[in-house]
């Protein structure tokens, strides 16, 4: 048995992990902390927890030497205190954005103040098993992975690999719960309700991890707009490629990507009413769904993706690396297929 | 059974060795239904789509 510490568990990510790590058939979690919630029973926080684990949150300063800490605190606060969390555990996997980048200056640009640990970041490999799955494997520190940034990178990764695609203009449609666990103004329920509220139309931080993935080169952009959804990320990438391509040879192209990666599925039928990827069908889950559309000119391409922000958006990507950082099978503990309708 | 691939997605078919002039597949791939038109040599094509409203 692994035994796992949460650091940071009260959040949505806290919870998601929580969800997934019970159930692990070889994790144990001996620990999860919450400055605001010491002592309290998780269900508190995680009603859906109820009647299926005994632990209650510990304050940040009781935690205990562990196999492996997960990090799921706000950005900026596990750089600040990394040097004691590494002396807790030998692995530790960072869901914040502290250590996804691997450049100082670059995570100040995106992230409006200086780095903690710089020091820190060129040891954590980037937590996306489908973009480097043997650094992964071999990792002691890795970071979580971006939720938007994760549904342009598998989107567009198949085309980026292949030198096929010269641009592309995205729009992502996401849930509420992208915004987290703490209420704003923004949140409140008669104004949040109904909304469909483009909230990063251009500059998004996630941009830092989509040039990490699919390199500095391709002229890319994409905006993003809070829908009336809690779970759930849906992408439309508008991809301008290279030369015009015949169906079939897009299908090759995804249907490559797609064998031997156990959570991603392509999803394109000619039948039926769930033709493309739709984020309600992956809640809950670790897949990401592709799809795609080429217009008559062949050069047009539309690629689709749905994933769970909170799922392979966060925690799931988070548990599918430790899997591969303890040797374990990749997919331990993510079979869950999603509920319908 | 013998193989063939289907003419919209590229992906590998399975055909039943009992399969009848006529007869509809579908494709697991890509959801296309698939009429066998020939069978010696083996020949199939897109059956023609119901029209419906999907996406209106």
């Amino acid at each position: 048995m692994i035994r796992v510490g949460i650091v940071g568990g009260s959040g949505f990510t806290g919870g998601e992990l929580l969800r997934l790590l019970l159930y692990h058939p070889d994790v144990e979690v001996v620990q999860v902390s919450s400055r605001s919630q010491a002592r309290r029973p998780m269900h508190h926080v995680h009603p859906n927890l109820r009647g299926h684990s005994r632990l209650q949150f510990i304050a940040p300063d009781a935690l205990q030497p562990c196999d492996l800490l997960f990090l799921a605190l706000p950005h900026g606060a596990a750089a600040r205190e990394i040097e004691r969390y590494a002396l807790l555990a030998p692995a530790i996997i960072d869901l914040s954005a502290d250590f996804r980048l691997n450049d100082a200056a670059s995570w100040q640009h995106w992230y409006g103040e200086a780095h903690a640990a710089p020091d820190w970041m060129p040891r954590f490999v980037y937590g996306l098993p489908e973009y480097q799955r043997e650094q992964v494997r071999g990792a002691s520190c890795v970071s979580g992975v971006g939720c938007n940034a994760t549904a342009i990178n598998l989107a567009l990764m198949p085309l980026v690999r292949a030198g096929w695609i010269e641009r592309a203009a995205i729009e992502l449609k996401v849930g509420s719960s992208e915004g987290g666990n703490r209420a704003t103004a923004g949140s409140h329920h008669p104004l949040r309700s109904g909304a469909v509220r483009t909230y990063s139309a251009a500059g998004h931080r996630h941009m830092a991890e989509v040039r990490l993935v699919l390199g500095e080169d391709l002229p890319l952009h994409f905006s993003v707009t809070a829908i009336e959804m809690v779970r759930g990320v849906h992408l439309l990438a508008h991809c301008d490629l290279r030369q015009a391509r015949d169906e079939r040879e897009i299908w090759r192209l995804y249907r490559a990507a797609c064998e031997g990666e156990p959570f991603l599925r392509l999803v394109r039928s000619k039948t039926g009413l769930h033709r493309v990827p739709e984020p309600r069908v992956v809640a809950g889950t670790n897949y990401c769904d592709l799809g795609f559309e080429l217009d008559s000119d062949g050069r047009h391409l539309v690629v689709m993706a749905a994933l769970d922000n909170l799922g392979k958006g966060a925690a799931g990507s988070a548990v599918q690396c430790m899997n591969l950082m303890v040797g374990l099978e990749e997919t331990t503990g993510l079979t869950f297929p999603g509920l319908y309708p | 059974m013998s193989g063939t691939v289907c003419p919209e997605c590229d992906a590998a078919l399975e055909i039943p060795a009992d399969v009848m002039e006529n007869e509809l597949i579908a494709c697991l791939d890509c959801g296309s239904e698939l009429e066998i038109i020939a069978l010696d040599p083996l020949q199939l094509e897109l059956a023609p789509e119901v029209e419906e409203d999907w996406g209106e």
